[in-house]
């Protein structure tokens, strides 16, 4: 204020202080102010991974390779024994990893597509498409998606094809709704006004000018579907009704070794082998959660 | 009062407009079975003659609308049709009546919800809202990393870590809560023990947080503010200035979570060999028994859409813009 | 400054508020930062200070303050706040609880987000007097009664039975007084509560709240951006900028003899004028719209004519029906009936249907340039997209007509990659009018460009449109509710009440006798920069 001319110069006006920073900057920066959970969570998430891609090298045997004994103890030979029909139990752990996560994250991609692309369709289009999509998934969310997985796999089967269009179409009405839900706050804006003034087309509006600025609550949800879908594949094959035999899955491991655990008195590690790919699976999302959790308050500003 | 009446009787008219519909959908699911079907239930050696006639009596024969309104029609009567089981190729029907096997064992299930609910309700709003008081303490982070990680768990797991320690190592309960028509009130609620806290503590996690969330966006409120400035006390607040607001959300928050708890008691069901509604409609997915399915569905539907039709008719009572128009 | 050497001794109870190095610090993007770095204020009782200051000044945290009050988010770093002799700043939770409401009240800006929805306005008028044991409460109701009519509120005994729902902003904004009045505190602070309410309005809750504080001889902080307003409110001005003071004395000095660069500035926007020019070649007119939002129809046969190279201002008050009149030039909104001719040609109603040339030819700017300009991208792609679009420039050529672009704008190259997020608000509406003038457009339409911007930034804006107007000609369509943003800029003026013309002519006719009743309504009720002007006002119109 000391020796400001009468002259103005719009140049030298103040703009918000906040230096420029290249990306790789950046994600330094985020990465060095996340919490202990949030490095908890991509440790883990990135072991998982690691897990799922390299699971032909790490894994000791074949996926369903059959052993001689049944429910054999942990050892040696079998590093967390083997199940009910002598498959080595680490085996189906590791191979298990790629199967239930590729299978959840395909159908959490898919669902994204589905519900994300409409969502926005029916953002811009505020007439009768988003009248009938809205009403629509207001419908298919009054029947708990959990039943209605379950009424449609009886009708199609539990194939791996059908398990996935099925949760990824059920999913879908909830990404619909968020999408829609954050693109009508951004399609409101004058900028999505100014565009079509100047005469855009809708792709142009859907892509360049609401899609980029509703990207971080659209990633936060994604997580958030993902384990989501992963924990109704898991419940849905743990109910003997989603991924089928002899592909390796946490669920079904779960509820074929279940029995072990009366034995707990006799043998411990006998009866924490059911636990494991529940504990695997808990593992993961609880991680996930983590991550998101850190990701919603970083993006949302200081909320609380 | 004609405002919140005539608002009451939309959302009425919503509610049974949607559970036609949804009644339509899982009516029509049985016309999107595959062509063979009747092979796959009847076995392999069904004749002809058996499949055809197993046709006519599923009324595949007649158009969809005029099935469908047949079905609603001996629905509202209580018929929800025969079981597929008990059929075989030679024609012979052992079948049951559907609504024989829903019925015992949807009143196992309910009480095994209403048991649930009980003690998870109030225990998750009292969580809640001392969570949302005593925001950022050690109190809060506490309650929210366990329930973070409760919800993120899935149910079979906590159901066996609570068999594992409270059935197998210190045998308090049972691990199998089979129940039936003949057992005793104090047994049901001891068999009942282990389902039902791994209900809770799902939904005590859900709801808490939930009803936390609810509340902290109360509290931020202009009013609330104001409300500090005029001198009020942190308990005045919450008594005078935030509950008047918070039934709606309140409401929604506990209809949502008694609606998962439908859900998540089919996977409990399952794992603790309870005669209950959940278990039947997964044995009957597995068998491929539509009928049964569909009853199943269509029950487990209505509880859901009843339960936030409630909700949204609490949220309308209580709106003061609905309860003095203009 | 009168009073505000720091030695000055304690000499009287009279000092009712004395704040002393005043530091707060914000918390945001990771970082504590100050938004208060050391300001002092003196107060002393039945005395009426105004707080000015643009957007991001801090004063509103200041004011707030003043109570021993910090938002969530920001925390009082250093500094004393000696209330009747307590210090603020030390005292407890439950010291303060038992000033507030009862010797210090609030006021806030949005009435309608302030007042708790679920209990009527009288028990929450009577609140604090009633909890602190005041008065009894029936007394206090009687109370409310009075104040509710020395407010003039309409029908005051019942008026307190409602629910805030179901009064009218200005009404709010009275009970809210009343609220703040009730325990008879020694001190309100009011933080711009008129902010949100239209001129006439505004006029009426200004004169009532006036004389309530001057009837109880009540100290009181007034907090606002509007100059003319805290004139007619303030016994000493003290002006804010970057969370620190600038200047302070007496009104009627501060008026006439501003001393800092800063204040000056401030002022002399309001002397800007264009000479006005009539205007014969008419390049767009709309004749007889009738247009409709849903069922609701806001426009009546509403028929406006723009000279070519002229600034036509339309001004009325919220709900007027300005706004909508641009959504239906521009085919955003096609209406119920009559039509917009464009050039000598009649323009299809619905944006759909119109070429690219004729949606090249009238280019919009929007009052709030943050939400005009998408935050993802840069200055160059904002600037950029309508060269690509309309006339197909690629690399070096696009490059070029950007610099020169942003040098029509007085900015320079160092902007181009700059995101909306980087840039003042000043800057902010710049880029947006660089954007409109890369379609070479023959028209702008000006929606309440200047109404968000702070004062001298304001100035800045005006000025680059006028010349701009001038070197290419452009004609302006300016939609505005600011009767000196009217002045400054326009050579016609509209004048629209209720989605109908009121009427129409060149500035000089609108703005001199004789007024057609809603006019000279609308003209006499924005305050002038003269302390006296709302005393006028009212003795006039008792008249």
């Amino acid at each position: 204020m000391s020796e400001q001319p009468v002259t103005y110069s719009a140049s030298a006006e103040v703009g918000a202080v906040r230096k420029r920073r290249s990306r790789l900057e950046r994600i330094g920066l985020l990465l060095k102010s996340a919490p202990a959970t949030a490095w908890f969570g991509m440790i883990v998430v990135f072991f998982y991974i690691c897990v799922a891609i390299f699971a032909d090298l790490l894994a000791p045997y074949g996926e369903a390779e059959i052993h001689a004994a049944a429910f054999a103890p942990w050892g040696d030979e079998f590093f967390f024994g083997t199940d009910q029909i002598g498959r080595d139990v680490l085996t189906r752990l590791i191979y298990g990893a790629r199967n239930t996560m590729g299978i959840a994250l395909a159908t959490t991609i898919l669902s994204f597509l589905i519900g994300g692309g409409l969502g926005l369709v029916a953002a811009i289009n505020r007439r009768w498409l988003d009248q009938a999509l809205s009403r629509f998934v207001d419908v298919l969310m009054a029947i708990p998606s959990l039943i209605f997985a379950l009424m449609l796999l009886s009708i199609f089967g539990s194939t791996i094809t059908s398990l996935i269009i099925i949760i990824a179409v059920l999913d879908s009405t909830r990404v619909f709704r968020l999408t829609r839900a954050v693109a009508v706050n951004v399609a409101v804006m004058d900028y999505v006004e100014a565009a079509k003034l100047r005469g855009e087309g809708l792709g142009w509006i859907m892509r360049r000018e609401i899609l980029p600025n509703i990207m971080p609550p659209l990633v936060a949800e994604f997580g958030l579907r993902f384990c989501f879908v992963f924990l109704t594949i898991a419940a849905l094959s743990f109910l003997g009704v989603g991924i089928q035999p002899p592909t390796a899955d946490w669920g079904s491991m779960v509820r074929a070794n279940a029995s072990l655990i009366q034995f707990a008195k006799y043998d411990m590690t006998a009866a924490i082998t059911p636990l494991l790919p529940a504990a695997a699976i808990a593992l993961l999302t609880v991680a996930v959660n983590f991550i998101v959790d850190w990701f919603l308050h970083k993006t949302s500003g200081l909320r609380e | 009062m004609n405002a919140v009446l005539s608002t009451i009787l939309k959302r009425l008219g919503m509610g049974v407009a949607t559970l036609f519909i949804v009644s339509a959908i899982i009516f029509s699911s049985i016309s999107m079975l595959p062509g063979d079907f009747g092979e796959t239930v009847l076995g392999q050696a069904a004749t002809k003659e058996t499949v055809t006639a197993f046709r006519k009596e599923l009324g595949l024969d007649k158009p969809a609308p005029v099935r469908y309104f047949e079905w609603v029609g001996s629905v509202l009567q209580g018929d929800l049709g025969t079981s597929f089981s008990g059929r075989n190729a030679s024609g012979q029907d052992r079948s049951r009546q559907v609504s024989d096997l829903v019925m015992p064992r949807l009143w196992n299930t309910l009480f095994l919800a209403g048991v649930t609910a009980v003690i998870a309700v109030p225990l998750a709003l009292f969580l809640g809202l001392t969570a949302a008081l005593y925001r950022n303490t050690a109190y809060d982070r506490i309650v929210n990393a366990t329930t973070l990680t409760t919800i993120s768990t899935p149910e079979f797991f906590v159901a066996y870590i609570l068999i594992l320690f409270l059935a197998s190592l210190w045998p308090v309960f049972p691990s199998l809560a089979n129940i039936d028509a003949s057992t005793a009130l104090g047994e049901r609620l001891y068999r009942v023990a282990l389902p039902s806290l791994t209900l809770t503590l799902v939904i005590v996690a859900h709801m808490m947080r939930m009803t936390r969330a609810a509340i902290i966006n109360l509290l931020a409120s202009p009013y609330i503010e104001m409300a500090r400035l005029k001198g009020a006390s942190r308990s005045q607040i919450i008594l005078k200035h935030a509950l008047p607001n918070a039934w709606a959300p309140i409401a929604t928050v506990i209809a949502f979570n008694l609606a998962y708890l439908v859900v998540g008691v089919v996977v409990v069901e399952v794992v603790f060999v309870y005669p209950g509604i959940g278990q039947l409609m997964v044995d009957a997915v597995t068998s491929r028994d539509i009928p049964v399915v569909q009853a199943c569905a269509l029950i487990f539907a209505a509880t859901y859409i009843l339960l936030n039709l409630t909700a949204d008719i609490i949220g309308i009572v209580t709106n003061p813009r609905l309860l003095h128009p203009r | 400054m009168t009073d505000t050497t720091q030695s000055s001794p304690d000499f009287s109870n009279d000092i009712l508020l004395k704040m002393r190095d005043i530091r707060i610090d914000g918390y945001s993007d990771e970082q504590w930062h100050p938004i208060i770095k050391g300001v002092d204020v003196t107060l002393r009782r039945g005395e009426i200070m105004g707080l000015i200051g643009e957007s991001g000044a801090g004063k509103s945290t200041l004011g707030k303050a003043a109570m021993g009050y910090t938002q969530p988010g920001c925390k009082l770093t250093s500094g004393s706040i000696l209330f009747d002799g307590v210090d603020l700043a030390k005292a407890s939770d439950r010291d303060k609880r038992m000033l507030w409401g009862t010797r210090i009240a609030y006021v806030a800006q949005s009435a309608a987000a302030s007042f708790n929805p679920a209990h009527r306005l009288i028990d929450q008028t009577v609140e604090a007097a009633t909890r602190r044991g005041i008065r009894p409460d029936a007394d206090s109701r009687t109370d409310a009664v009075e104040l509710y009519r020395a407010l003039q509120l309409p029908d005051p005994e019942i008026i307190g039975n409602r629910y805030p729902h179901q009064v009218s902003g200005g009404q709010l904004q009275r009970v809210m007084t009343a609220m703040a009045m009730s325990p008879r505190p020694d001190l309100i602070i009011f933080d711009e509560p008129t902010t949100a309410l239209d001129v006439t309005t505004q006029v009426e809750v200004l004169a009532s709240m006036r004389n309530i504080v001057e009837e109880f001889n009540t100290a009181a902080i007034y907090i606002t951006h509007d100059l003319a307003v805290v004139a007619q409110m303030a016994d000493f001005i003290q002006v804010l900028r970057y969370g620190e003071e600038v200047e302070a004395a007496p009104t009627r000095q501060m008026l006439t003899k501003p001393e800092m660069p800063y204040t000056k500035s401030l002022w002399s926007v309001r002397a800007l004028e264009k000479p006005e020019v009539k205007g014969e070649d008419i390049v767009l007119s709309i004749d007889n719209i009738d247009a409709a939002y849903g069922p609701q129809q806001v426009l009546f046969d509403v028929s406006i004519k723009l000279p070519r190279g002229r600034t036509v201002a339309v001004v009325g008050e919220s709900g007027s029906g300005k706004s909508t009149t641009a959504r239906v030039i521009t085919g955003l909104l096609p209406p119920l009936g009559g039509t917009v001719t464009f050039n000598g040609e009649v323009l299809p109603a619905a944006l759909k249907d119109r070429s690219k040339e004729q949606l090249q030819q009238i280019q919009m700017i929007y009052q709030m340039a943050d939400t005009a300009m998408n935050p993802r991208q840069t200055v160059e792609e904002i600037i950029g997209r309508p060269l690509e679009f309309y006339m197909g420039l690629k690399g070096k050529q696009r490059e070029e007509r950007i610099l020169e672009l942003l040098d029509m704008i007085e900015l320079d190259e160092s902007f181009m990659d700059r995101l909306p997020s980087e840039l003042s608000g000043g800057q902010k509406q710049r880029i947006c009018i660089a954007r409109a003038l890369a379609a070479r457009p023959d028209i702008i339409i000006c929606d309440e460009v200047t109404s968000a911007l702070d004062q001298i930034v304001q100035e800045g804006i005006l000025q680059l449109l006028l010349r701009l107007q001038k070197k290419y000609d452009i004609t302006y369509l300016f939609i505005t509710h600011d009767i000196a943003t009217v002045k400054a800029i326009s050579d016609e003026i509209v004048v629209m009440l209720e989605g109908k013309v009121v009427e129409q002519g060149l500035k000089s006719e609108i703005l001199s006798p004789p007024y057609p009743d809603y006019t000279k309504l609308l003209l006499s009720s924005v305050p002038d920069m003269d302390p006296d002007w709302l005393t006028n006002f009212l003795e006039q119109r008792s008249d």
